[in-house]
């Protein structure tokens, strides 16, 4: 079945190459390989841009291809890394609880170790006990069931309540983000329960491999998002394809008409929303470890609505699209906004990109909604129909 | 013949103002019915009833031997149950080539399991081909359909309710916009599928309507003027007021 679908797709193929080729260069560019070309810190960053460029994948299925412009996929994502953030810093911290405690006399029982974590971790919104939220976060299975079920769960219920209303176009786009205000307002609380804006951190120790260099944990989160990606991109072209993407595309260009065909709609678009948040939300497991710290801002109303640039800018409508609008607007932003850019005197003004690259941002997007509705991936058209030509 | 759908004392108002008034319709199967009537007669109305897209405010519609009401079903339901509409604007999937809009028609297993795990049948390949026959788009099937002349919009929208085989048509203005050989072809078609199931077409043109040869309905301003032959109506003076007169 996989055989015959990835021969009828060979984009598909020609993305899982180009991306082993990629995975394969910083590997060994890496400094856990010794030439070190690439440092920790970089490996880091492009492990992370895999990341976002799942979670784009994503967001172009629900949006370029079914139609549903969700600006809340971003929660899913924030939500899948608070998930596993919970389990690393628990685990961190008992190991380092356990090891000052039992320098003391009378060995410590189980209640005061964790009365200890609980110190550890909820000091800092001045509380000690552990909320019913983190009842399974000492176990990594549970909370890695948590990264899917959560986000997954979250899309069923306000997907179904939304969809079944017949909330549709920009309101269903408000509601989205209306969804993802709350979840972050609520975040940004100290009894949240979830440590309020100081989020979790330390999320780059990764318990049980104290003794493992940064630099080649980074490279096994790299793999880990490589793989992740490779996997969501050929399971989501999969979707597209064949008459699942006819209907999905069928309800995104016309869906009274899909309905009248017989197929009911509000499942299709059930069914799309849930599949992405649930990638969207392991997306944001694997992103969050390697950026080391989750806060509520992460899942800011804004964060979504970037999701949705990076898509349009990279080409609705084809996922090799938004992983290089993806790729390529998040790996600038981070270039444009750490300093990596020159600033530019212009003797009367200076353009100091920090500030600047929001509008240059948004100035790219108006220009490609405008002129190249098509977006970057709309280039690869050029090139075939031109080898076509010949 | 034994009836397959029947309207009764049907009225639906917009904002105060009655669009069906007291409508009482039946068909049988298989049956061809032309209803014509004056702009805003509620002919479209009255396939938006059937199809479940608008609610009636009272009145009952009944369809099939078991006489299921269609006023608790939703659109994809009715659909399902074997009523297939083709609409006044022609509505295919530009986008998709003319075989992915038939294939999407086919009547298969319509939940979203079924249809990813879909896989393509010799058996569904020779019905969408004798379709395409049918409708005249053989030499289109790899086309996109937003490329197809009006007229063969058409006629996919047709066909893709020929795909879903239901047992009731309900065809809105088939023929407009279309050359007089295109219409005697659409003729055609409908005549030949209405020879095993109930298709109701609305329609304008005059010519079209005789020669499609079947019982006329005429509707005004929400309800049934007259019924019968498409002569015997054409004499009725009603009809004559407040539409062939005109
Ligand atoms: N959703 C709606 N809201 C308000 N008014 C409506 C609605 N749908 C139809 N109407 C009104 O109901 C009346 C009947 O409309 P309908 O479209 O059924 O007429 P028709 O017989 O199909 O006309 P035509 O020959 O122009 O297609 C019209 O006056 C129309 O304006
Ligand atoms: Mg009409």
């Amino acid at each position: 079945m996989k055989q015959g679908f990835l021969s009828k797709n060979p984009s598909v193929l020609w993305f899982l190459a180009a991306l082993g080729f990629f995975t394969l260069c910083v590997t060994v560019l890496s400094e856990a390989a010794g030439i070190g070309l690439i440092s920790t810190s970089f490996v880091k960053t492009l492990g992370k841009t895999l990341c976002l460029c799942l979670v784009a994948v994503a967001m172009d299925v629900v949006w370029g291809y079914c139609g549903i412009l969700s600006l809340g996929h971003f929660a899913f994502f924030g939500i899948g890394g608070y998930a596993i953030g919970m389990w690393l810093m628990y685990a961190r911290t008992e190991i380092i609880v356990v090891k000052s405690l039992s320098a003391a006399a009378i060995p410590p029982t189980p209640e005061e170790i964790t009365a200890s974590v609980g110190q550890q971790i909820f000091g800092v919104v001045g509380a000690t006990d552990f909320p019913w939220l983190w009842a399974f976060a000492d176990s990594l299975f549970l909370q890695l069931l948590m990264v899917v079920l959560v986000p997954g769960l979250l899309a069923l219920v306000f997907g179904w309540l939304a969809f079944r209303s017949r909330v549709t176009g920009v309101y269903l786009s408000i509601l989205t983000q209306a969804m993802t205000l709350a979840l972050s307002l609520y975040l940004f609380q100290n009894d949240s329960g979830l440590r309020g804006n100081n989020g979790l951190s330390g999320l780059q120790n990764i318990p049980g491999f104290e003794q493992t260099p940064q630099a080649l944990i980074s490279v096994w989160f790299f793999w880990a998002s490589a793989l992740a990606l490779a996997l969501g991109y050929v399971l989501f072209a999969w979707v597209v394809s064949g008459k699942m993407g006819s209907v999905v595309r069928g309800i995104r260009d016309n869906e009274s008409r899909v309905r009248f065909l017989g197929y009911h709609v509000e499942t299709y678009k059930l069914f799309v929303f849930t599949l992405t948040a649930v990638a969207s939300g392991i997306a944001g497991a694997l992103y969050y470890p390697q950026a080391g710290i989750i806060n509520p801002a992460e899942i800011a109303p804004i964060a979504s609505i970037y999701l949705a640039v990076w898509v349009a800018i990279g080409g609705r409508g084809r996922l090799y699209g938004a992983v290089l609008g993806a790729a390529l607007v998040s790996l600038l932003s981070s270039w444009f906004t750490g300093g990596g850019a020159p600033n530019i005197p212009l003797g009367f003004y200076t353009i100091q990109w920090t500030d600047w690259w929001l509008v240059l941002l948004g100035l790219s997007f108006v220009a490609v909604t405008l002129f190249f509705p098509k977006g970057i991936g709309g280039l690869f058209d050029l090139i075939v129909r031109k080898g076509d030509q010949k | 013949m034994s009836t397959l759908l029947e309207l009764s004392g049907v009225s639906v108002s917009f904002d105060g103002f009655r669009a069906i008034n007291n409508l009482s319709f039946q068909i049988g199967e298989p049956e061809l019915r032309a209803i014509i009537g004056p702009n805003g007669a509620g002919k479209t109305t009255f396939m938006d009833i059937i199809t479940g897209k608008t609610r009636p405010d009272e009145g009952r519609v009944i369809f099939g031997e078991k006489s299921v009401s269609l006023l608790k079903m939703s659109e994809s339901q009715i659909a399902r149950s074997g009523i297939g509409r083709k609409f006044q604007k022609p509505t295919v999937f530009e986008a998709q080539t003319v075989r992915e809009n038939l294939a999407m028609a086919l009547s298969n297993p319509r939940g979203p399991f079924d249809v990813l795990l879909y896989r393509k049948t010799p058996t569904g390949a020779r019905r969408i081909e004798e379709i395409a026959a049918e409708i005249g788009l053989t030499d289109h099937l790899t086309r996109r359909s937003g490329e197809l002349s009006h007229g063969q919009k058409q006629w996919l929208e047709i066909g893709m309710l020929l795909a879903q085989d239901p047992r009731l048509l309900l065809v809105d203005e088939p023929a407009a916009g279309m050359t007089p050989a295109e219409r005697e072809h659409t003729t055609d078609l409908l005549k030949r599928a209405a020879a095993t199931r109930a298709v109701v077409v609305v329609e304008h043109d005059m010519e079209f309507v005789r020669r499609l040869d079947c019982k006329v309905t005429v509707l005004n301003e929400g309800s049934v003027l007259a019924e019968g032959s498409l002569d015997h109506v054409t004499k009725n003076q009603d009809v004559i007021d407040v539409y062939l007169g005109r």
